[in-house]
């Protein structure tokens, strides 16, 4: 059933693009050997090229590049392996050169696509536009001085990707799930880290509402939404608002505009300026990008497994499509789950991680990349599981131990005995000393009062200190009660 | 094409450049001047000619992808006209 | 002999001979700045202590015997070039007291080798200009005077009428230009001097203040021939900076020079007989491809069909890239800024302040040309044009080894004239223009002198990357002209 919303004249129908910038995992920015990480200083990483120096010149990092080619790869996408640089013109304060570079004509990727998952299970594909390389711009501080706005040219000339999607997304859930995915596959290749409140990737969605079977009608564009939740709201609010306008008689104007996450509003941009005249002409410090269909193929080569087949691996080796999906959100989960279960049973290992570790990790404020319990334990404890040297209670007794010492389980296991006692005549001995201490309740279990079972069986667990093997436990104690 | 006073505004508005009133016919005038001699490559029959855009080299070189620059912020900001501590100052911006 | 006379290669004889000092030379040039500069105006900076501490410290490279190919030559820097620490105008208001904090790859090579920096000469704005009239700092004035007229004060050409004028009066022994539309060769051909603007991508532009990226090169201008060849030498090589830079060996310029002429075919374009050039010119053009015939060569007609295009052509080219380039003069870091209600309005007014009306004039039309809706009709056709403009370079020099042409339509004419029009002035580069929308080298030489004792110069354009024939051809006419003729302005005149 597809998503619409009520309006006064009936069902609208949502109409949805995005244009996300993904910045680039580099050492060095696009066009100048400045460094690119996070929360430096003010302009502490900022060369005389990204500052629009007179005579500064743009060269190109060999990486930034290789990074575009894989995410394109990894949207099966066309790789052009002639693309060129276009100069975008316009001013403003934190672009230093008074021009973005940007590929505005010839993209270095072209057409491409994306399967996305709803929550019904069911998957729809969103059709990639185009891809191309592209220049930050520095960050403007509005909140320093009362009349002046500070200029941070740290960002300047980081390499950014556009992603460009075709309007396929037809609600706010389609649209939360493609970046979803798109951030999942980019953290998956590597080529972004994904980290939306660093900025690292933003969004400008392109929202439009039609009435069913219309052709598109007017669109707005939401710029700079910086979070899967924004951006689903942005879609819904923006959405509402067009739906209103076009009901009570009026008509939406193509603008741009800013989300609100406040009031969970769009309003328009104020500093409108004169209407956009971009002048976009070939850059002549540079010639065109040309790539070699050698290099492409050997980066194909390289490329890491992506989600979509990481998943279909996983349900092959028995997981359950739900557990494959959860240990596939992330790359680092994937990471740890194959570590554990690197020789050992899949299913076993599928719910370990889902189960006992996801819950130690919500307990602990912890996370995946940074687990309460290494892989490489989990696994030793698996292992100790598999080999009876403990049971299911003894090992979740081990993984508590765990988190709370980081030792592995082995020592563990050494350090407090905790070894799992199988051997038949210390159990017989046990039993016996507890149907003996416990005459009275014998006699009324023979008598017909067998729920007490269970009691012995505690007894005799809480004399063992919990190690007895629970199945021989049982197997003893039903066999003298005889 | 000739240009109109409106479109000299236009253009000298994109290019950022104040034009007082009066130096807006001058301009104008000019400007058109250098237009009606361009308008002569009109004739040239350009059918199936790639454009040339630049004047040397047939591709791009690459460079590697290290840190060799940045962490000079003091020669960055020395000849700001308006240097606000860390920063480039400039009249505030309303988004 | 005084110190200022000498060529550029003889200069570094007479320093290798123990004949002078590289301070003397030195201060024999500051003192002739001193004494001429006050009329000429060609330097807008003067580095006299710097210069005498890099003069002493040749003299002391050269008594350890590590002397580089231009150990201890004086020479004057065009302030389109960014020195590090020296302040760089690019002849404009907007630069203000900028001190960029780098030197060019240019001007870094000239000092690696040995070279001496008088300091920083003037240049129209941004490079903008055939007359060196558009100058924040002022007109420079062309040391040469006409016979019957020598009141009228002349203008040495542009951009590089600076570097033009110093050279020719002897305030330096050679001067770093650049050239987008002819702005090497028409102040060289005004002046007297020689000068060339290689091919596309051989010197870096790293360092230099953009005009028009696709088009700028930098070149030398000396009093000789060899002396440009030997100074090319040290400015020109690859530069991982510049993605322009062309990735090709430096050979010996100067070893070209004597290479000689025979059986070379020299190009004649038909195209470039143009009404109006001046009786004079014409003859100039005839006698110097005589002296090619008379030294083996063979001359040959040739056409270059879209020749008459390539002026418009250039005046859309250039202004749109300028329109960009300049875009970062914004008054935000860096240069010159008025004070304004908001951004827009601070942008509007120091660049309207900053820059001057040739400036504002071409940053109107490249921008123009960009625009929406005009791309296609303006920059676009432009591009094509200027592919056909190739084409017809490429289909000649097939045939031919060299092309010889007049440098300039007319000689140096007065600070006065040709103002009242843009495109009057832009009509200077008619002969130069073609080389720089093709990327070839061309070559100014001193040729001969009209009939009012003002110098002409003829031009050389050859193959891509193949300066050596050009230095060959043009050191031909060099020698069979024997241009002796000196202008009134000079040191020790």
């Amino acid at each position: 059933m597809s998503f619409t919303i009520e309006g006064a004249t009936g069902p609208w129908e949502i109409v949805c693009g995005l244009e996300v910038h993904a910045q680039v995992t580099s050492n060095a920015k696009l066009f100048s050997g400045a460094a690119t990480a996070f929360g430096a200083a003010p302009n502490s990483q900022v060369s005389f090229v990204d500052a629009g120096f007179p005579g500064m010149l743009p060269v190109i990092n060999r990486e930034c590049v290789a990074q575009a080619v894989r995410t394109g790869l990894g949207l099966k996408a066309q790789i052009n392996l002639w693309s060129r640089f276009d100069r975008k013109n316009y001013f403003y304060a934190d672009l230093p050169q008074g021009y973005q570079i940007s590929q505005y004509a010839h993209p270095i990727v072209g057409t491409g696509a994306i399967e996305i998952e709803l929550a019904d299970g069911s998957t729809k594909t969103i059709g990639i536009t185009r891809l191309h390389l592209e220049q930050d711009a520095g960050k403007s501080l509005h909140d320093q001085h009362p009349t002046k706005s500070f200029i941070d040219l740290n960002r300047s000339g980081v390499a950014l990707m556009e992603i460009v999607s075709e309007p396929d997304m037809r609600s706010p859930e389609e649209a939360g799930a493609y970046l979803t995915k798109l951030r999942q596959i980019l953290r998956y290749l590597g080529t972004c880290d994904g980290n939306m409140d660093e900025g690292s990737m933003r969004a400008d969605v392109n929202v439009s509402v039609r009435k069913a079977g219309e052709a598109y009608r007017t669109r707005c564009e939401v710029k700079n939404v910086n979070s899967i939740r924004f951006v689903m709201q942005a879609v819904e609010a923006e959405a509402r608002r067009q739906i209103e306008v076009w009901e009570s008689g009026g008509s939406v104007d193509q603008e741009t505009r800013l989300f609100d996450t406040g009031r969970g509003v769009t309003r328009s941009m104020r500093s409108k300026e004169d209407a956009h005249d971009y002048r976009y002409f070939p850059d002549p410090d540079l010639p065109p990008l040309v790539l070699e269909a050698e290099w492409v193929e050997g980066l194909k080569a390289t490329l890491p497994e992506l989600p979509d087949a990481r998943r279909a691996r996983y349900v092959a080796m028995g997981l359950s499509p739900y557990d494959a999906h959860v240990l596939t959100l992330e790359k680092e989960t994937a990471a740890y789950f194959e570590t554990v279960a690197q020789g050992r049973d899949a299913k076993v290992a599928a719910n370990w991680v889902t189960g006992d570790l996801f819950a130690a990790i919500n307990r602990t404020k912890t996370s995946i990349a940074e687990p309460p319990v290494p892989a490489e334990h989990l696994g030793a404890l698996l292992d100790l599981l598999a080999n009876k040297t403990l049971s299911g209670t003894l090992a979740k007794t081990v993984f508590e131990a765990m988190i709370e010492t980081g030792k592995s389980p082995g020592a563990i296991v050494q350090e407090r005995g905790l070894r799992q006692v199988t051997d038949t005549g210390a159990i017989e001995r046990m039993v016996d000393q507890v149907l003996e201490a416990n005459a009275d309740k014998v006699a009324e279990y023979r008598a017909g009062k067998e729920k007490l079972f269970g009691f012995f069986v505690g007894q005799v667990m809480k004399a063992m200190q919990g190690k007895g093997n629970p199945a021989l436990v049982n197997e003893v104690v039903k066999k003298k009660l005889g | 094409m000739s240009l109109d006073t409106a479109t000299v505004r236009r253009i000298a508005s994109l290019a950022r450049i104040r034009l007082e009133e009066p130096e807006v016919p001058r301009m104008q005038a000019e400007l058109n001047g250098i237009l009606g001699w361009i308008e002569q490559l009109q004739a040239v029959d350009t059918e199936g000619v790639e454009p040339m855009a630049g004047g040397g080299a047939v591709s791009l070189r690459m460079r590697e992808d290290a840190v060799t620059d940045g962490g000079i912020p003091e020669q960055v900001l020395a000849n700001a006209p308006d240097r606000e501590g860390e920063y480039f100052g400039v009249p505030k911006v309303v988004e | 002999m005084h110190p200022t006379d000498f060529t550029l290669r003889g200069a570094i004889e007479a320093l290798n001979e123990g004949l002078l000092t590289s301070v003397e030379l030195t201060q024999a040039h500051l003192d002739a700045i001193t004494a001429l500069n006050p009329r000429l105006n060609a330097y807008v900076t003067v580095t006299a202590e710097q210069a005498l501490a890099q003069a002493k410290a040749s003299d002391a490279r050269r008594a350890a015997g590590v002397a580089g190919p231009l150990e201890g030559v004086p020479l004057a820097i065009k302030d389109l070039f960014c020195t590090a620490g020296v302040r760089t105008t690019a002849g404009s208001r907007i630069l203000d007291n900028f001190i960029p904090p780098y030197e060019s790859t240019v001007s870094g090579n000239l000092l690696r080798d040995g070279a001496v920096f008088l300091g920083k000469v003037n240049l129209d704005e941004f490079a903008m200009g055939s007359s060196n009239t558009t100058s924040a700092f002022g007109p420079v004035e062309n040391p040469w005077s006409r016979a019957n007229d020598p009141d009228t004060r002349l203008v040495p050409g542009g951009s590089s009428g600076g570097s033009a004028a110093a050279v020719a009066a002897r305030l330096a022994l050679g001067a770093t230009a650049t050239d987008t539309g002819g702005s090497i060769r028409q102040p060289a051909a005004f002046c007297g001097i020689a000068g060339i603007k290689p091919t596309y991508g051989r010197c870096s532009r790293f360092g230099i203040v953009a005009f028009a990226s696709s088009l700028d090169q930098a070149g030398p201008v000396a009093r000789t021939v060899e002396d440009c060849a030997i100074l090319l030498r040290s400015m020109a090589g690859f530069d991982p900076k510049d993605s322009t830079s062309a990735d090709v060996p430096v050979p010996d310029f100067a070893a070209a020079c004597a290479r000689g002429v025979k059986g070379l075919r020299i190009g004649v374009p038909k195209e470039y007989r143009l009404e109006g050039t001046p009786p004079e010119i014409e003859a100039l053009w005839e006698q110097g491809l005589a002296w090619l015939r008379e030294q083996g060569a063979e001359t040959v007609e040739i056409s270059l069909p879209h020749t008459k295009y390539a002026l418009p052509t250039y005046y859309i080219v250039a202004p749109a890239e300028a329109s960009s380039n300049l875009a970062r003069y914004d008054g935000v870091r860096f240069g010159r800024r008025e004070k304004g209600a908001d951004l827009k309005d601070l942008y509007e007014r120091t660049r309207a302040a900053g820059f001057g009306a040739e400036v504002r004039r071409r940053i109107m039309i490249g921008t123009y040309v960009l625009s929406a809706g005009y791309y296609d009709a303006y920059y676009l056709k432009a591009q094509k044009i200027r592919a056909l403009i190739k084409r017809d370079f490429d289909q000649a020099f097939a045939n031919v080894d060299a092309i010889v042409t007049p440098a300039t339509p007319s000689a140096a004419f007065g600070m006065d004239e040709k103002q009242d029009d843009p495109v009057t002035m832009y009509l200077n580069d008619v002969f130069t223009v073609t080389a720089n929308l093709a990327g070839l080298p061309g070559l100014s030489v001193p040729s001969g002198l009209d009939a009012q004792g003002l110098p002409l110069g003829l031009q050389v354009i050859g193959r891509a990357f193949d300066e050596e024939t050009v230095f060959a051809v043009g050191n031909a006419i060099e020698q069979a002209a024997d241009f002796t003729a000196l202008p009134r302005l000079r040191a020790g005149a």
